[in-house]
């Protein structure tokens, strides 16, 4: 086994150029890069999060834009739906007044119509009275033979229509 | 070598000079593990320059490194907590030398004329080094922190007292244990493996060299055999790596926090 055999000899380069190796490893490598690939680690990892914390920052920013837009909406329908409700109210309202002025009218009409008509019935009435009156008249004379003036029949008629 | 196929697995373990023909107990004497050391740290160097474009989105090097540097900070965050990441440079250290070390020890640069591959983690006394630099943190840091009270870490919590005589030298044995069982873990593993894959490769050789059909079967099967092993020795690597800064990062906690 030469590791045993050759020990006394080789011992003190061993440790020596060991010694030199293991110095240079620690002093370039472990002290000086390896601190600035740590360092580029974090870095990363400090940009990751920061565009992650942007990222974050952004879409609450398009919750927020799109919950004012929501609002927007809402409130452009209901100011939508009062001007469509105040224009039927506005529509009914001339709608009635509109309906009362033509059952003034009609009514107006229907007046004149009825007194219209109420006159030609008292015509009517009168006309009937005067031909009652005339045909009693004329009864009265063919079966009594009695001559009867026609006031009297027309006062007679009169009387017995206004029992009626 | 040559010529007689004998088979020697502990070849591949011995230390020769590079640049003098005979080994000089000497700090300064430069070898083939002091080769393939610098090796590593080329290839760690290399690894992780490629993950420095420090780019907001990464390509596939940089993520290799980055997925590297997080795992193990994340071992000494999870494990130390807040205060870990003082701890992080040497965890990292400790892991990447051992993870390259195993790795490109598993790497077939045999195959490249006059390349003698070398795995620096199969000497104890590499890893010994690394695992009393471990403890020596842990020492260092309990001591630092609070003092000679470090000591109430071998003392069970709120155990009466009996048992707390019984046990504290128990904790303190396990305690002292550590560096031994850090350091040999990772040794073992890279040690028993190559032997291993030296000794298969080896049959596979020698069953082509026999012929015949129980030859060439030998050799078929202890090729499929290699593969497994090769693979097996590429997970093993990397789970030592692990586990040596997994323990490393556990040890320094007990100091740092004291349960």
């Amino acid at each position: 086994m030469p590791q045993i055999a050759q020990l006394a000899l080789v011992y003190q380069s061993q440790w020596f150029w060991l010694l030199v190796v293991l110095a240079g490893i620690y002093f370039v490598v472990g002290k000086g890069i390896v601190p600035k690939v740590e360092a580029t680690v974090d870095n990363r990892d400090a940009t990751i999060a920061a565009d992650l914390a942007a990222a974050e920052a952004a879409r609450a920013e398009a919750d927020a834009a799109e919950e004012q837009l929501r609002a927007n909406d809402l409130a452009a329908r209901g100011s939508a739906q009062a001007t469509t409700a105040e224009a039927k109210a506005q529509a009914a309202k001339a709608g009635e007044v509109r309906m009362a002025k033509a059952d003034f009218k009609t009514a107006k009409l229907l007046a004149e119509a009825e007194a219209r008509i109420a006159k030609s019935r008292s015509a009517a009435l009168e006309s009937i009275e005067g031909v009652a009156a005339e045909a009693a008249a004329e009864i009265v004379a063919k079966v009594s033979g009695a001559k009867v003036t026609a006031a009297a029949a027309a006062k007679s008629v009169k009387a017995v229509l206004a029992n009626v | 070598m040559a010529g007689e196929a004998k088979i020697d697995p502990m070849h591949q373990f011995l230390i020769t000079p590079i640049g003098s023909d005979t080994l000089a107990a000497s700090p300064f004497q430069f070898t083939n593990s002091s080769l393939w050391m610098l090796i590593v740290f080329a290839a760690i160097l290399a690894f992780m320059w490629g993950g420095m474009k420090r780019q907001i989105v990464p390509g596939r090097w940089q993520v290799a490194v980055e997925g590297m540097t997080g795992f193990l900070d994340n071992i000494t965050r999870t494990s130390i907590g807040a205060e870990g990441r003082r701890y992080l440079p040497w965890v990292f250290t400790a892991f990447t030398f051992i993870l390259f070390s195993n790795w490109i020890g598993a790497m077939p640069f045999g195959i490249v004329p006059g390349a003698h591959p070398f795995t620096v983690t199969s000497q104890f006394s590499v890893t010994m080094f690394m695992s009393v630099l471990s403890f020596a943190i842990v020492l260092g840091v309990g001591f630092w922190k609070h003092g000679l009270h470090f000591f109430s870490l071998f003392v069970p919590a709120g155990a009466p007292l009996p048992v707390k005589l019984f046990v504290a030298p128990i904790e303190f044995v396990s305690f002292m244990v550590r560096p031994f069982s850090l350091g040999l873990r990772p040794f073992i593993a890279m040690f028993a493996g190559h032997v291993l894959l030296d000794v298969f490769g080896n049959f596979v050789v020698q069953g082509l060299n026999a012929g015949g059909p129980l030859g060439y079967a030998i050799s078929a099967l202890c090729f499929v055999a290699v593969i497994g092993v090769n693979a097996l020795e590429l997970l093993v690597g990397a789970i030592q790596a692990y586990v040596f800064a997994l323990l490393t990062a556990l040890y320094i906690n007990d100091a740092v926090n004291l349960h």
